[in-house]
């Protein structure tokens, strides 16, 4: 699915990521876990075509074919997805309004309607324990940490992509907006073989999300990778 | 910052003509007189005797006409050096007279009206309907269970001639000649323009729509509105206006006066799209009585150079008034736009929220004033002006003024300059859309409080437009 071949970034004139490499399978759940400032945001960044993050080697591709020409758009309608970390607010526009654009570009042939996207998305706020006020609020305007979270999601869940990148999902989440969360990733990792790429600190989330593989980048590279024996032995000794 | 790729696509050039302007082409229709170019007190005497006025709007003409020539040309504002008033063509009126079936209306004229809309509309959610090509109206129509309800929408002139005493007792009442240079020139040559009176409790319940398009070159467009809304009545009423494209500019320079009686409603909505090279400069102003409400929504696309501040004087304890607006600035337009509330009586509240998007050069500037005379005690207001600026060239500034003569009321102001920033445009992209589209996603969801106050149809044609420019400047 993906497959991230010596990858060098650029940011600023800084090299970040100095010959990365990693894959994720169909349906594979994996790991990434490294120190702060190691390299696993940009990585996210890189991999979503965010052009501050420079590709100076290497390459990314997905589904066999390279990203490099693609812009985040045209990422995105090939199924990769990035739950952001800290997700912009768009005042004035309601999630719902978003979907129906996005969903209406990627296939034109399909017509979407207004009227069952209404219905996608208060069934998926009610599994997610999210309230539906905040659906014809502003997106993430004056949401808080949590609701931005679970609005991440919810649009994951509506725009079904093949690879999911968390990135930090589980920061500043109580336990069981977590546990929820997780769940309803795990769901669509069974019933629609999604990929995921989990960027966590803890292991918490892994309990709920098994993971395939876990890697463990650290200063730009990734420096060892494993099943899920790893995540218990750093959890008890870090990262040294 | 570049994304990976860019799509190109050619840039419209607005000095030729503009493709994307679908209401571009003057329509071919014929003018019953065509005077000289350029004003004098003869052609006013023509207008008037031509019109069959009475004496005194004979007299109140050729006083405001000097009025217009002792006050200097605004300085302040926009650039109003490419009007060349001696140029225009004061008064043009089309050989067709008002028609109350739209089966009569000419195919020339009816052509201009379906691209817009307007019998469309009318079927469907208005209560009347009014359009004007260049100085006259040319078709009108109003539903019956109203005008059986003493609701009376004619044209000024119209007016003039069926209720002269109404016309006498409010014209000129809240818009005085003196008030500015081209509100005394409207007086002067003032030609069309809506007459709506809604009688005492009666609710209009749909809106009243009126529709009016500049057709020849060099013309101005002098309409004149007067509504009238007495005690506890209510009536929304909305305008559209457009031009054809020409090479020299037009003049566009109307009077709208709002009486607001006690416990009355009225909004009053416009969505203009004018052509490129239309000078517009408007005054507009309602009066507004004990617990009457007044709202302003203003939508500003189009035009060279826009001059527009509409007002409310809150003269009755208790009175609300409220203007809501978007000013749309691309290239090589000016939209010099903004409010006036005036609070005379206690407990009055204003709300000003002003929108404004500059792009490709194109300038916004607003300019609003919240005066609160003594006496006005217990009276607030708010003023909230955004701008938004889409790319460096672009330009937005804010002049707002505040007269405050009073102590218990209280006054918040908030202004925040913004930019579409690369966080949200990622944001959005890395959900699916496409560059252009992100943008025009944050444009519109800026546009999204004034928007909810239009009714959906409009709210829609305005979205379009603010699409269309967007799309014109994408590459
Ligand atoms: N946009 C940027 N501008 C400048 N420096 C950046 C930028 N993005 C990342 N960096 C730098 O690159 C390095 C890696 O940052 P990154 O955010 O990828 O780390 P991380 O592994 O996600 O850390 P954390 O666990 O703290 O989230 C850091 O030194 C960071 O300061
Ligand atoms: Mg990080």
């Amino acid at each position: 699915m993906l497959k991230v071949k010596n990858l060098k970034v650029r940011v600023e004139e800084k090299e970040i990521l100095k010959g990365v490499d990693l894959s994720i399978k169909q349906g594979e759940v994996v790991a990434l876990m490294g120190p702060n400032g190691s390299g696993k945001s940009s990585l996210a960044s890189a991999i979503i075509g965010n052009p501050k993050y420079e590709v100076i080697e290497g390459k990314i591709a997905f589904e066999g074919k390279d990203l490099s020409n693609l812009t985040p758009d045209e990422r995105a309608n090939k199924g990769i997805y990035l739950a952001f970390q800290y997700p912009a607010a768009i005042p004035g526009v309601t999630v719902r309004e978003m979907l129906l654009s996005a969903l209406r570009t990627r296939n034109k042939e399909v017509i979407v309607s207004a009227l069952d996207l209404k219905k996608t998305v208060e069934i998926e706020a009610e599994k997610l324990h999210l309230s539906t006020e905040l659906l014809s609020r502003g997106l993430n305007e004056g949401f808080s940490g949590g609701e931005k979270k679970k609005m991440e999601i919810l649009q994951m869940r509506v725009l079904k992509p093949k690879l999911l990148i968390m990135d930090e999902i589980d920061s500043g989440l109580d336990i069981d907006a977590l546990a929820t969360i997780a769940q309803n990733v795990a769901e669509m990792v069974k019933e629609q073989k999604m990929s995921v790429l989990v960027i966590t600190h803890y292991q918490r989330i892994l309990n709920y999300l098994t993971p395939d593989v876990v890697a463990v980048m650290k200063d730009g590279v990734i420096v060892e990778q494993g099943g899920k024996e790893i995540v218990d032995r750093l959890e008890k000794s870090g990262y040294r | 910052m570049r994304y990976a790729k860019k799509e190109f696509k050619p840039e419209v050039i607005v000095e030729e003509f503009d493709e994307s302007y679908k209401l571009g082409k003057a329509d071919d229709i014929a003018y019953s007189y065509k005077g000289e170019r350029g004003l004098d007190e003869k052609l006013i005497r023509e207008i008037s005797a031509m019109k069959e006025e009475p004496e005194w709007m004979l007299q109140n003409r050729l006083a405001a006409y000097k009025v217009y020539l002792s006050k200097p040309i605004p300085t302040w504002g926009g650039d109003m050096s490419p009007i060349h008033f001696e140029d225009i063509y004061y008064y043009l009126k089309p050989a067709v007279t008002e028609k109350k079936s739209w089966k009569d209306v000419p195919a020339s004229v009816k052509e201009t009206f379906e691209k817009i809309g307007v019998p469309q509309a009318e079927r469907e959610m208005l209560a009347g309907v009014k359009g004007q090509y260049d100085s006259e109206v040319v078709y009108g129509s109003l539903k019956k269970t109203l005008s059986a309800k003493g609701v009376l929408f004619l044209s000024m002139d119209e007016a003039l001639k069926l209720y002269p005493e109404i016309v006498k007792k409010y014209f000129g009442t809240v818009v005085p000649m003196g008030d500015n240079k081209l509100a005394a020139l409207n007086t002067a040559v003032w030609s069309g323009g809506s007459f709506v009176y809604v009688p005492e409790g009666v609710d209009v319940g749909l809106p009243l729509q009126a529709y009016f398009r500049i057709n020849s070159e060099s013309a101005g467009q002098f309409e004149r509105t007067l509504i009238i809304a007495e005690e506890g009545a209510n009536v929304h009423y909305i305008e559209g206006c457009s031009a054809p494209s020409f090479s020299s500019a037009s003049l566009h320079a109307a009077v709208v006066e709002v009486v607001v009686k006690k416990k009355a409603r009225v909004q009053y909505t416009t969505v203009q799209n004018w052509y490129k090279n239309i000078y517009n400069l408007v005054t507009k102003r309602a009066w507004v009585e004990e617990k009457g409400e007044m709202r302003w929504v203003d939508g500003n696309l189009g035009s060279a150079l826009t001059m527009k501040y509409p007002s409310c004087v809150l003269a009755g304890e208790g009175a609300k008034a409220e203007m809501l607006s978007i000013a749309w600035a691309g290239k090589g337009q000016h939209q010099d736009t903004g409010a006036k509330m005036i609070h005379l009586a206690p407990n009055t509240t204003s709300q000003i929220i002003s929108k404004s998007i500059s792009k490709n050069g194109g300038r916004a500037t607003y300019r609003g004033m919240v005066r609160i005379n003594k006496g006005a005690y217990g009276s607030r207001s708010k003023v909230v002006c955004d701008a938004l600026i889409l790319d460096e060239k672009s330009r937005s500034d804010t002049y707002p003024t505040n007269k405050i003569f009073e102590e218990d009321v209280i006054l918040e102001h908030e202004a925040v300059v913004s930019r579409v920033s690369e966080e949200q445009l990622l944001y959005l992209m890395s959900r699916g859309l496409p560059e252009h589209e992100a943008e025009a996603m944050v444009v519109n969801g800026f546009l999204e409080p004034v928007m909810k106050e239009v009714p959906m149809e409009y709210a829609v044609e305005m979205n379009r437009l603010v699409g269309l420019e967007m799309e014109g400047s994408v590459g």
